[in-house]
């Protein structure tokens, strides 16, 4: 009996020692459960023991979260959201002022073919003029040539119709003469006969 | 420390040992326990992955964005967009805080996803004291910016004269409950999906150790469980995004007050 009670008031010296409400004298009898049972007997999340502790460790990590977010990592993010919307922005600039080129060019290129077109039609027209120029005049020449010919073998013919005409004279003289010798007998002179052969042929 | 992941293996089925605070390194400084924990070691580890990530794949800095890339200037341009659509150009001063508390969220959602791993967010202290941050934000900048002009919002425009105070109690009760809706929502979002899962999980570990009929009636329970999984994955990326939402509305009451 004594040693029990001795030992109840060494197991209360120790709770009282381990700083547990001295109040309820059973409760600090067993310290050590009563300690175990209001840590496991509360609904953890109510479990008030663990605030204050909660509380701080939060302020400390958010803390230092918000301060490599803030300094670190959303200026590293967001530079790269910027650079991609300033290259982006750039590159259709780029686009858009080659596209102006391109049309320019398009257009200068255009207007040269057009120029192209008309001068090769100009040269053309000037060669088929120039040709047709020539050909008439190789034509109006020749004709030239050919009607001088055309005219020198008239005058020949005709020249050559007289000479024939006058030789019909002195052959009708000469077959007269011969008529009249052989047949009539008479010897006409030759001058008769040529005045008589003159006044029938006119 | 050891004693506490002996804890979590003790009951495979209990669904709020999940929720289990436990002590990694005790530190006391006068009366207030600061000791580093499980939740503020998954405190650490959210943001240190989360910077991580928004850090090495931005790394590149490429013009054609990697995969990776993409997906942390497409987090960017979506909190960027939302903040500017609901607070105009003057709100993207805010545009860091709205940010890392977007990512915050979300990564803390999406860790608790992972088997073992411990749910920040599914303890009320800690949503309220972002939302006890958020509310302060508003409240500190509206009154630097606007001064009296601030209170403005608890009056809206176009009530009858007669009808004001009554308007404005309902007004300034309606701002005191921001916080407390602002941080239930996602604290019981968080708590509720966690509990269910575990409790269909745990019917899957309870029936299979009845033997072959426990195993075939265990794979209704399992179907669910990948179900809920699902949805929970969707539930973490949703609150994250109310909770960035909100938080964009209640900025913008302090960068305009008249309304």
């Amino acid at each position: 009996m004594f040693v029990t009670q001795a030992f109840a008031q060494a197991e209360n010296a120790e709770g009282d020692a381990i700083h547990l409400p001295p109040s309820d004298e059973a409760a600090a009898a067993h310290g050590e459960t009563v300690h175990v049972e209001g840590e496991h007997g509360v609904f953890p999340p109510f479990n008030s023991e663990f605030y204050a502790s909660q509380v701080f460790w939060l302020a400390i990590t958010f803390a230092i979260f918000y301060v490599v977010l803030k300094k670190t990592v959303l200026p590293r993010i967001g530079g790269i959201i910027e650079n991609r919307r300033e290259r982006i922005a750039l590159d259709l600039e780029a686009a858009g002022r080659m596209k102006s080129e391109a049309d320019a060019a398009q257009a200068a290129y255009e207007q040269e073919l057009a120029e192209a077109r008309a001068g090769s039609h100009k040269i053309a027209q000037d060669a088929r003029d120039a040709a047709k120029a020539d050909a008439t005049r190789e034509r109006a020449s020749i004709e030239a040539d050919l009607d001088a010919r055309l005219e020198a073998a008239q005058a020949r013919i005709g020249e050559i119709k007289r000479q024939a005409l006058a030789d019909v004279g002195t052959i009708a003289e000469e077959a007269a003469e011969t008529i009249l010798r052989d047949v009539a007998g008479l010897d006409v002179s030759r001058d008769d006969v040529a005045r008589a052969v003159a006044a029938e042929r006119v | 420390m050891t004693e506490g992941f002996e804890n979590l293996a003790a009951d495979p089925t209990d669904p709020t040992h999940q929720f289990q605070i436990f002590r990694i390194v005790p530190i006391h400084i006068g009366n207030l326990d600061l000791s580093f924990t499980n939740s503020s070691l998954f405190m650490v580890l959210t943001v240190a992955v989360a910077s991580a990530f928004l850090y090495f794949t931005t790394g590149g800095r490429s013009l054609v964005p990697s995969r990776m890339q993409s997906v942390s200037e497409l987090s960017y341009e979506f909190i960027a967009n939302m903040l500017r659509d609901a607070t105009g150009t003057a709100g993207m001063r805010f545009f860091p805080f709205v940010f890392a508390l977007f990512m915050f969220v979300l990564v803390a959602n999406l860790f608790g996803m992972v088997p073992y791993f411990f749910t920040i967010t599914s303890h009320l202290i800690v949503t309220f004291a972002l939302a006890v941050l958020v509310i302060g934000v508003v409240v500190v900048y509206g009154l630097m910016k606007h001064g009296t002009h601030f209170f403005g919002i608890f009056v809206p425009s176009g009530v009858p004269a007669v009808l004001i105070p009554l308007v404005a109690v309902i007004e300034v009760i309606s701002f005191l409950s921001r916080p407390v809706s602002l941080s239930v929502r996602l604290f019981a979002n968080m708590l509720a999906g966690h509990i269910t899962l575990k409790v269909f999980a745990g019917f899957v570990v309870s029936l299979s150790a009845l033997g072959a009929l426990g195993i075939g009636g265990a794979i209704l329970p399992l179907i669910m469980t990948v179900a809920l999984t699902a949805l929970e994955f969707l539930v973490a990326a949703l609150q994250a995004y109310v909770f960035a939402v909100l938080t964009c509305m209640y900025l913008n009451d302090a960068i305009h007050p008249g309304h």
